[in-house]
C-alpha cells in the first residue's frame, strides 16, 4: 500500500473504530465499515485536514470506498 | 459545578444587555471569551472590564462575509470554540399587513441566517473535538406569537427548529444544541417600550417583575457546562412564569 494509502487507512480506523484488516481498498465506508452519512462527512473533513487539500462536495460524493479516497488523495494531497 | 475553566466561548451581541451578562457569567466561571458586536468601542470597554481571557471580535451579522469570518477568527484567537452563544438579535416591528419586505429580510438575516451560518461553522469545529455547546437565544414570542412581530417571531421560531435538528444530528458527537427563550427582560431592547406597554406585559408575569440579563446568563452557564451534557434540542424558558410551556 502507498504511503497515502496507509495514512488514509489510519484515519478510517480511528474515525470509524473498525478493525484495520477490514479497511481494504474495496471496502465501502457505509456498506462495509458501518459509517452513517455524518461519519462520511467527518471522514472527508479529516482527510482535508491530514492532506492539506480541499475536497469539494461533488468530489466528496464520489468517494465511497477506501480506494476512492486513496486515489483522490494521491492526485490532490498537498501535505 | 458548572466550572468552565479551559473552555472557550464566542458570544454575539455581547454589547447588548443579555449578551453582556452571558459573556460576563461564562468568564466568571473560568471560560475564555470572544465578545462580538458591531460597536468596537463598547467591546473594548467591556474587554478592559473583564481583564484577561478576553478577545474582541467586531462583526456585522447582516454581512455574509463578516459572519463567515467570525468563527474562524474566534478559533484563531482562542484555539477552539467550545461554546457558541448566538445571542445577537434585532426587531423591526410592524403590523403584519404593513410589514415591509426589507424589515422581514433584515430580521431574518441577523436573527436566523447568521445563527445558521455561525452554528454551522462552530459545529464543524466542535464535532472534531467531540465537545460543543451551541446555545441560541430565541424568545418566548417565537413560541406564543405576538402582534406586530411576525418577522421577529418567525426568526425566533426558526431558531428553535434549527436547534432541534442540530441537536439530533450531533448528539453522538458530544455537541449539544439548545435554546434559551427569555420572557420580558430589562435591557436596551425593552427600554424602548412605553410605560403602558410595560404595565400590560407585567400584568401577565406571575413573578411580577421584569427578568434581568443575569437570569438569562444563569441558564446559559448551565447549558454550557459539562453537567448539561444530557440536555439537547431543548428550549429553556426563563420568563417568570409568563408562559408555561
Ligand atoms: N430583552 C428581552 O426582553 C428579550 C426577550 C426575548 C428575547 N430577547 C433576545 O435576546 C437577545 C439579546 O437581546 P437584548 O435584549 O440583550 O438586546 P440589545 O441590548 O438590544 O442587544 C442586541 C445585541 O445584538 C447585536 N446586534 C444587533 N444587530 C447586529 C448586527 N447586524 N451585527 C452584529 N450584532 C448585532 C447588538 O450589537 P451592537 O449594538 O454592537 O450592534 C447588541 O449587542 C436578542 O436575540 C433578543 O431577541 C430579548
Amino acid at each position: 500500500m502507498s504511503e497515502i494509502g496507509e495514512r488514509v487507512k489510519k484515519i478510517v480506523v480511528e474515525h470509524l473504530g473498525v478493525e484495520p484488516e477490514k479497511v481494504v481498498d474495496s471496502a465501502s465506508f457505509i456498506d462495509d465499515l458501518g459509517a452513517d452519512s455524518l461519519d462520511t462527512v467527518e471522514l472527508v473533513m479529516a482527510f482535508e485536514e491530514e492532506f492539506g487539500c480541499e475536497i469539494p462536495d461533488d468530489a466528496a460524493e464520489t468517494i465511497l470506498t477506501v480506494g476512492d479516497a486513496t486515489k483522490f488523495l494521491e492526485k490532490n494531497a498537498k501535505s | 459545578m458548572f466550572d468552565l475553566t479551559g473552555k472557550t466561548a464566542l458570544v454575539t451581541g455581547a454589547t447588548g444587555g443579555i449578551g453582556g451578562a452571558i459573556a460576563q457569567a461564562l468568564h466568571a466561571q473560568g471560560a475564555t471569551v470572544a465578545i462580538s458586536g458591531t460597536r468596537r468601542e463598547v467591546l473594548d470597554g467591556f474587554a478592559a472590564k473583564l481583564g484577561e481571557r478576553v478577545h474582541v471580535l467586531p462583526c456585522n451579522l447582516s454581512s455574509k462575509d463578516d459572519v463567515e469570518a467570525l468563527v474562524p477568527a474566534a478559533e484563531a484567537a482562542m484555539g477552539q470554540v467550545d461554546i457558541l452563544i448566538a445571542n445577537a438579535g434585532i426587531t423591526r416591528d410592524n403590523l403584519f399587513v404593513q410589514l415591509r419586505d426589507e424589515d422581514w429580510d433584515d430580521v431574518i438575516a441577523v436573527n436566523l441566517t447568521a445563527t445558521f451560518r455561525l452554528a454551522r461553522a462552530a459545529t464543524k469545529l466542535m464535532m472534531r473535538k467531540r465537545f460543543g455547546r451551541i446555545i441560541a437565544i430565541t424568545s418566548i414570542v417565537g413560541v406564543t406569537g405576538n402582534p406586530g412581530q411576525a418577522n421577529y417571531t418567525a426568526s425566533k421560531a426558526g431558531i428553535i427548529g434549527l436547534i432541534k435538528t442540530l441537536g439530533a444530528e450531533y448528539a453522538k458527537r458530544g455537541v449539544t444544541a439548545n435554546c434559551i427563550a427569555p420572557g420580558f427582560i430589562k435591557t436596551p431592547m425593552t427600554d424602548a417600550l412605553n410605560e403602558k406597554q410595560r404595565d400590560t406585559i407585567l400584568a401577565k408575569v406571575p413573578a411580577a417583575r421584569l427578568g434581568t440579563p443575569e437570569d438569562i446568563a444563569a441558564a446559559a452557564v448551565y447549558l454550557a457546562s459539562n453537567e448539561a451534557s444530557y440536555v439537547t434540542g431543548q428550549t429553556i424558558h426563563v420568563n417568570g412564569g409568563m408562559a408555561m410551556i
